[in-house]
């Protein structure tokens, strides 16, 4: 089997040249299924029966919590990817995607607390998914915390790979157990949090912005592993190529 | 008597950072060899040793241990080798006696340890924590080391640190009496050593590779 | 040559053990932890029985957790700053033998006693007599696989120089299973249910850990200690 094409990949300067070309794509992507989304559900899908205008906070709601998630297994594969062929680009894969869960993870909070106050009347309820979403928050700091805590960079690069994948083998158990725990203690019928069956006029916008959500966080992931691309690479000729015509002009600007 | 050579490096490199700190280092260790390793401080003396005794891994390149590749023989290779490094790796509430048991790769008789201790000149400190002892009597216990071991191989990195005139006397003596039979010593030292049979090993750190004079 | 691969194994745990006696009062340091800040619940609270009764079982899991991290870092650190790490790492046999020595000499230094003098704090804290039996085993199982996890923090921090705060920060989350189980183990006890079950549970996760912490550390060790 050929393989070149996976050790090529690792090439940061091969990665960046190939995704220059989706760059564009990706962003007129992002933007038209986005917007869409929005405006779809925010202005056009019908209202909620029991909860009125509020539920469309959902729009933005599932999808961040989806990408959290999504993003946390893609971080660790992209450690064990690196763990296991030591390749750089997929260190700096994991690097890069770290703190886009974690904002996303936030986002997913914050609007489910926005959902919250007019649902059920408090900003902050203990239910099983709002947990589970806090801890997979923490999660998404310790991975960062660790690898910027140590001075080299490689074993820093190791040992939040570790975690992370650490991390994937307890989210399924953590979330069971919390679920667990919250049946213990709230064993009445309302599920504060259950799925309800969706009339497909809501549920279609809702898709719309689950793809757009995906498309941004490939585009914020690429933007921004580009970026580090440049910066460990900034010694090399074809770095020096690309920002070259901008280096002179901010030169003669500095002296 | 074999002429088979006990340890071999081939191309061996070692990335730390994207610092290259071993380019393409090459040589070959004998039995009955003492080879010492010179250089200026940072220019890999410690990082060789380390790397020939397992605790590191290379980024490229391969060593051999009785020409068999090392990731064939690890349990083999470690089991014929000793390490002593910078640290001591003494615990502090252990007596010198505790502290050579639980090192030695092999089950000790407490004669022997008592011996070695006696030979070393710490006979009377045998039952006395670790802490209170001075930093040249630390260091006489991990020399102690060198008289329990059955390793074929020691790497040795500044083993004259620390210790007294008497101690380096012994030192020099435990090393050529270990090249006498058949066993090689690697360490790396400021000291001038005039030992028959001694190679000299130069990391230099202006020019990549090593040279072997 | 004599291979020690069983005997290596008891040759860790011996050696902890000696050192944890030497040292003695820093062992029992988490022990006297755990009765003083779970004695500053009810001066927070109210030293009204029934509302400790409630939370009794709970507190109480809470601060044995918090005695289990606050001590869990010493398992790698000495051995670090004094080379014995090194020594480990450089050692013919399998790393999994003697993490497991370690490991489980800081259970036994730490965990135990901490399962022992829990009913004394159950009684400070109104904890009804048929909640003590299930206490009592619940951290007995439970702060072995805390010992485990946070022995796995401890290796992914040994190398750095304030590795504690962030030790605590990185294990937490992994602690919330076992958390979750144990406290309820108690708290059937007091409720009347069979507290069987949740202890199951417990020992299931402790298994789980069991097989693959001691792997995931030997790996971290030599990956990451040596720089």
């Amino acid at each position: 089997m050929d393989w070149n094409w996976f050790h090529r990949m690792g090439s940061p300067r091969w990665f960046y040249l190939v995704t220059s070309r989706w760059m564009p794509w990706l962003s007129a992507a992002t933007l038209i299924l986005l917007v869409t989304g929005l405006v779809w559900g925010m202005g056009f899908a019908p209202e909620d029966a029991r909860q009125g205008n509020s539920f469309r906070i959902i729009y933005l709601h599932v999808p961040a919590a989806f990408l959290a998630l999504a993003g946390y297994f893609l971080m660790a594969a992209a450690g064990a990817v690196g763990l296991i062929w030591k390749m750089k680009l997929s260190y700096m894969v994991m690097k890069c995607a770290a703190p886009i869960g974690a904002a996303l993870t936030f986002v997913a909070l914050f609007t489910g607390a926005v959902w919250g106050k007019p649902t059920w009347g408090s900003y902050w309820v203990w239910d099983a998914r709002v947990t589970s979403m806090l801890i997979l928050f923490f999660l998404y700091v310790g991975v960062m915390a660790l690898r910027n805590a140590f001075h080299s960079q490689e074993a820093g690069n190791k040992a939040s790979a570790v975690l992370a994948l650490v991390g994937t083998v307890n989210i399924p158990i953590i979330y069971k157990s919390v679920d667990w725990w919250f049946t213990l203690h709230q064993p009445s019928t309302i599920k504060l949090t259950s799925a309800p069956t969706m009339h497909p006029d809501m549920f279609q916008p809702l898709l719309v912005m689950i793809l757009g959500f995906y498309c941004f966080y490939a585009l914020a992931l690429l933007l921004s592993v580009r970026v580090e691309i440049l910066k460990r690479e900034r010694k090399t000729a074809w770095v020096r190529e690309i920002v070259g015509e901008h280096l002179t002009l901010k030169d003669s600007g500095l002296r | 008597m074999g002429s088979q050579c006990l340890l071999r490096a081939e191309d061996l490199c070692f990335e730390r950072d994207d610092l290259c700190v071993i380019d393409h280092f090459n040589f070959e260790l004998n039995p009955g060899d003492i080879l010492q390793v010179e250089g200026s401080n940072g220019s890999g003396k410690t990082t060789l040793l380390r790397l020939l005794s397992t605790a590191l891994h290379p980024s490229s390149g391969r060593i051999l241990y009785d020409e068999k590749e090392l990731s064939d023989c690890r349990y083999e290779y470690c089991s014929n080798i000793l390490f002593i490094g910078h640290q001591i790796a003494l615990k502090d509430s252990l007596t010198p006696a505790e502290n050579l048991d639980w090192l030695s790769a092999i089950k000790l008789s407490n004669d022997s340890i008592l011996k070695a201790l006696d030979l070393v000149g710490l006979r009377d400190y045998v039952n006395i924590p670790n802490i209170r002892l001075s930093a040249g009597q630390q260091r006489r216990v991990t020399l102690a080391r060198l008289l329990l071991s059955n390793a074929k191989i020691w790497f040795l990195d500044e083993p004259f640190t620390a210790i007294d005139a008497q101690g380096v006397r012994l030192v020099k003596h435990l090393i050529e009496d270990h090249s006498k039979k058949g066993g090689a010593v690697v360490l790396s030292t400021h000291q001038s050593l005039d030992m028959v049979n001694i190679r000299r090993l130069c990391l230099s750190n202006e020019e990549s590779g090593a040279n072997l004079w | 040559m004599v291979t020690k691969t069983r005997s290596i194994f008891f040759t860790y745990l011996r050696r902890d053990l000696l050192i944890s006696y030497r040292r003695r009062g820093e062992t029992i340091g988490p022990a006297i932890f755990f009765v003083m800040a779970t004695t500053l619940v009810p001066l927070a609270l109210s030293p009204e029985a029934e509302s400790l009764r409630g939370i009794a079982a709970g507190i109480i899991w809470v601060m044995a957790l918090f005695a289990t991290l606050l001590s869990v870092e010493n398992v790698f650190a000495s051995d670090f700053k004094d080379g014995s790490l090194e020594q480990l790492l450089i050692g013919p046999n399998l790393l999994v033998m003697p993490v497991l020595g370690k490991v489980m000499a800081h259970w036994l230094t730490t965990g135990v006693p901490l399962a022992i003098i829990s009913p004394i704090l159950g009684l400070m804290l109104s904890l009804p007599s048929e909640a003590f039996i299930p206490l009592v085993a619940s951290l007995a199982l439970g702060t072995a696989s805390l010992s485990l996890i946070g022995a796995l923090g401890a290796a992914l921090t040994v190398s750095l120089q304030k590795g504690g705060l962030l030790l605590t920060l990185i294990v937490m989350p992994l602690y919330i299973p076992i958390i979750i189980f144990g406290s309820a183990t108690a708290q059937y006890g007091i409720d009347g249910f069979t507290w069987t079950g949740p202890l199951a549970i417990l020992g299931v996760l402790f298994a789980v850990v069991m097989v693959l912490c001691p792997l995931a550390i030997a790996g971290i060790l030599r990956l990451t200690t040596i720089t």
